[in-house]
């Protein structure tokens, strides 16, 4: 038998990796068809109110645009997603700023600029709400004027997209035992954080070429729309919506795509809706492009958030009972908001054991662009407040973080808040003592107590403990019931055909690497098919970390299927070289013509979800961190950086050390940005600062040595053990960064994104402008409020 | 309309363009040399970075009369007969590459900066690699595959 190489923990070359590094790989913006034209959107300048008048000015030759408005939409005026209340153009009312309104097409980009120009829209103004507070506010006054989405339409509340309430156990019990819990507790520590919106910035904007085919009668048959995106099957259902066609006239074919992080997940659905429309109507190809500033402006950020936390502690540290509220900004229309929700619900307690705890949670709406799904999902929001107040009440109650943390945390064989035993290996406790030892963190903590007392520059330490869930929520995986195929080329082979798309994170790479290690075959032997929904089933969207465990175990499986048939039907020899693969292959199609093997999603057997009850096996497996970050602050320009970044985790087995790396630090970075960095300037709910000149993401420059250590744990659930990491990365560091600039300057600061005027202006508000405040009593934080219950 | 000739990578061209028109979609489009990308058109991030007469420069800012004379660059001119030049290697082997939309600034950007310091110090690396902007990889696998890159270049190590 030959040597096996580039399996499973080797680091084989990306499989597009050539075409990239030669600026040979083909991305959206750089494909043409032939008579194609162009498009661009016409856009609401109000952030609520009602369509008076359109007018299209006379110095423009109009016969020369198509122009598509709602009416022209044949099939529904929706964008699909759980609720059908986002219309694809607006028709007479207008919920946010820069909402769709008309689209144009024609075959100069420049003559595009001047027709958007040339478009005026009179508007009867109507009052909007702006924040979850002000949402909030509007329904508790009844104020039917501020009343922007009306729920009872979609079977929810007005204002309010979604809630949920999650008891770790029986509802009644548990609020019998909170209450004892906080009669009995010696501490009762309050907190409330909160976090911004965030841009996903993938430096490839959203992008794409539609096309529409019709019969001979001149109706619509058909409509293709090739482009940037994660999802290929999300805008399949969103066309057959707007089209009313059924899925198989509905091709969807995703290109090589300059990033996503989550910005590419729903609104694809968008914008390749508006292409398609316009390629129809126009009867030419179109491309929908969008610059930056439109980008920026229009689509999807991370759901700024609110969370409140009540816990309850016994002088020894022990957590009795918390109260935890989590309330997300969902923007003008419901789109993933509940399933957003869903996930800032369930990672809300932390890994950590609470006997009585209650979460309850909403998604608010308000008068900006829709928030959708960015890297984490919901999770960094939670994660943020829990892990800021952890830190809260170790301090409170005079004890270490560290100690606090291990006298709470979950290991093996416990439940979790929603029930679900920890069947598979968890060891918070060594997590924690190896990354505290990976960045020196005691030792640093003694020698920077010392040095801060007579340095400008202080500098801390802090970390986060968390996880993160991996794949869909509760039965979601049952219910997206994935397939995945893998062929045989005509020169024997394997090609993996699957929906799974590939945006720098390394699908290509590992679902090949799963596929080679199941075959016996070398990496470079396994290929891997562009994912066009005409001929790849739906292994369902490429989101939730869940494309390694999920997808990669079915590739895993119809590779062992493959060999089953090769062995059966064609005399594949046991422990096979490639060269007697490829002549098995060659055999069997030979004879048969084709080879396809077939496999779908089977849940696991022992898995359980109650959707009503919220309660069961969230998810099929979790991933483990702890991260550490150092900062140092400076107390005279107020501006904080992080110095070094130590991020630990145990995601089951490794599958590629150099991808799985490159994928947590980009995570790290971008969770860096998220805590000092990236802030979106809101006015009247348009984002004001809608450039890359004035919305700042950390730059080479900006960013510490990120240093990546696993423990590898492998897990029953994905193909050789791994489990997900994609979104892991980003619940980390920022509270991790905010707990170590308390560290460093005795100030607790519990909102995100934190600038330099931030802590300026809360430094002065404390009366220590230098802001060495050791003296600083986490009583009086005014952020927070503490009662002792018993003295 | 202005006719504007420059030297590109390696061979002469001369087009006929609106003497505004930016650099960057004279190459994408007149040239059909797409490997130069736009992410921003505001002299931000980079994506649209070539060389001209050596000199970093981003093609979103430069109007297309201002090419004339000049010797310019761009990715498809930094391999020979598709054989990777040990940059491009080097960022293909330590995963400096992900999405690869920022990969042709990135590699030209390294291309300069080890011209200017055969054996760059990381503080160095940062410094020029500062304005091409990547969301994907934090940095830590580009830095990795520079001083790979410098490790392999004859210049260094002088
Ligand atoms: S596109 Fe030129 S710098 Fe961003
Ligand atoms: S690799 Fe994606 S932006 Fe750099």
């Amino acid at each position: 038998m030959e040597e096996l190489i580039d399996g499973i923990g080797a680091s084989p070359l990306r499989k597009e990796g050539r075409a990239k590094v030669l600026g040979a790989a083909r991305y959206i913006d750089d494909l043409s068809l032939p008579d194609m034209w162009h498009g661009a959107t016409v856009r609401s300048t109000i952030a609520r109110g009602r369509i008076r008048n359109l007018h299209f000015g006379n110095e423009i030759d109009w016969s020369e645009y198509t122009v598509v408005s709602a009416r022209d939409i044949p099939g529904l005026n929706t964008v699909a997603h759980l609720t059908n209340d986002h219309p694809c153009l607006a028709s007479e009312y207008i919920n946010h700023p820069d909402e769709p309104i008309l689209l144009l097409a024609h075959p100069s980009k420049t003559a595009l600029h001047h027709a958007l120009k040339a478009i005026t829209i009179e508007y009867d103004e109507y009052p909007g709400v702006f924040t979850i507070e002000e949402s909030e506010q509007a329904v508790a006054a009844q104020d039917a004027e501020r009343i922007i989405w009306d729920g009872s339409q979609w079977n929810a509340t007005a204002n309010c997209f979604k809630t949920y309430t999650m008891y770790s156990g029986e509802g009644e019990e548990v609020e019998a035992g909170l209450s004892r819990a906080f009669e009995e507790a010696d501490y009762i520590v309050e907190g409330e954080y909160s976090t911004g919106a965030q841009e996903q910035l993938y430096i490839e904007n959203n992008g794409v070429i539609a096309e529409c085919f019709r019969d001979e009668n001149g109706d619509v048959e058909s409509v293709c729309v090739q482009g940037s995106m994660q999802c290929p099957y999300y805008l399949v259902h969103a066309l057959e919506l707007v089209f009313n066609l059924p899925e198989e006239k509905c091709r969807v074919i995703q290109v090589e795509t300059g990033g996503a992080f989550g910005g590419k997940e729903d609104f694809p659905s968008v914008i390749g809706s508006h292409a398609a429309l316009l390629a129809m109507k126009s009867g030419h190809p179109v491309k929908l492009v969008y610059d930056r500033a439109e980008d920026m402006a229009a689509t999807t950020k991370r759901h700024p958030s609110r969370t409140r936390l009540r816990t309850a502690v016994s002088r020894e540290g022990k957590l009795l009972g918390a109260e935890i509220s989590v309330a997300i900004d969902g923007g003008a229309y419901s789109t993933l908001s509940p399933v957003v929700l869903s996930r800032a619900t369930i990672h809300a307690p932390g890994p950590y054991h609470w006997p009585f705890l209650r979460v309850k949670s909403k998604a608010m709406a308000t008068n900006v662009p829709p928030h959708g799904a960015f890297r984490g999902f919901g999770a960094p929001q939670s994660l943020f407040g829990l892990e800021r107040h952890m830190d809260k009440i170790a301090k409170t109650i005079g004890i270490s973080p560290e100690e606090l943390r291990r006298k709470n945390f979950l290991a093996t064989g416990d439940y979790t808040a929603t029930g679900q035993p920890l069947v598979e290996e968890v060891d918070m406790q060594k997590l924690l003592t190896r990354a505290l030892r990976e960045a020196s963190y005691h030792e640093k903590i003694a020698r920077y107590a010392e040095e801060n007392k007579t340095s400008p520059i202080k500098r801390g330490v802090g970390f986060a403990a968390f996880m993160h869930g991996t794949g869909f929520t509760g039965s979601g995986e049952r219910r997206l019931n994935s397939q995945v195929h893998l062929e045989l080329l005509p020169d024997g082979r394997p090609q993996i055909l699957v929906s799974s798309t590939e945006f720098g994170q390394g699908t290509n790479t590992i679902l090949c690497q799963a596929a080679a290690s199941a075959l016996h075959l070398p990496y470079d032997l396994v290929t891997i098919a562009q994912p066009d929904t005409s001929r790849v089933p739906n292994s369902g969207p490429t989101v939730a970390s869940r494309t390694a465990m999920i997808v990669g175990k079915l590739v895993q499986r119809a590779s062992e299927q493959m060999l089953h048939t090769l062995s059966s039907f064609a005399a594949l020899p046991e422990n096979h070289t490639s060269q007697q693969f490829l002549e098995a292959a060659r055999r069997y199609l030979a004879e048969h013509g084709t080879l396809r093997e077939s496999v779908r999603y089977e849940p696991p057997t022992k898995i359980y979800w109650d959707d009503e009850l919220y309660r069961g096996d969230a998810y099929p497996g979790y991933a483990w961190a702890v991260y550490v970050a150092e900062v140092a602050v400076d107390t005279r320009t107020y501006s904080a950086t992080v110095t070094r970044f130590d991020a630990l985790q145990e995601v089951g087995r490794v599958m590629h050390p150099v991808l799985a790396k490159g994928q947590i630090e980009g995570g790290v970075a971008q969770g860096i940005g998220y805590a000092l960095y990236e802030k979106c300037v809101w006015k009247n709910g348009h984002m004001a600062n809608n450039q890359m000149t004035n919305y700042i993401m950390p730059t080479s420059a900006d960013l510490p040595p990120i240093h990546v250590h696993f423990e590898e744990v492998p897990s029953i659930h994905g193909p050789n053990g791994a489990k997900g990491i994609g979104e892991l990365p980003m619940d980390g560091p920022a509270p991790a960064i905010l707990n170590a600039i308390e560290n460093a300057t005795g100030i607790s600061f519990n909102a995100i994104p934190l600038l330099p005027e931030d802590i300026f202006e809360r430094v002065h508000s404390l009366g220590h402008p230098h802001g060495g405040s050791r003296e600083l009593d986490p009583n009086t934080d005014r952020d927070t409020r503490v009662e002792e219950t018993i003295a | 309309m202005s006719k504007v000739q420059f030297l590109l990578n390696g061979q002469q061209q001369s087009v006929e363009v609106p003497p505004m028109k930016r650099l960057l979609d004279v190459l994408r489009e007149d040239l059909r040399l797409t490997g130069t990308k736009e992410g921003c058109g505001e002299g931000e991030c980079g994506a649209c970075a070539v060389l001209m007469n050596g000199e970093l420069v981003n093609s979103c800012l430069i109007p297309a009369l201002q090419a004339e004379g000049t010797r310019l660059c761009t990715i498809e001119g930094v391999s020979t007969d598709g054989h990777l030049h040990p940059i491009q290697q080097c960022f293909l082997e330590r995963g400096g590459a992900q999405c690869g939309i920022c990969t042709p600034g990135m590699i030209l950007a390294t291309h300069q900066l080890l011209d200017k310091y055969p054996n760059p110090t990381m503080e160095q690396i940062q410094e020029g690699l500062g304005g091409n902007l990547c969301r994907c990889t934090g940095y830590m696998r580009i830095f990795e595959s520079v001083q790979e890159a410098a490790a392999l270049n004859p210049l260094a190590g002088k």
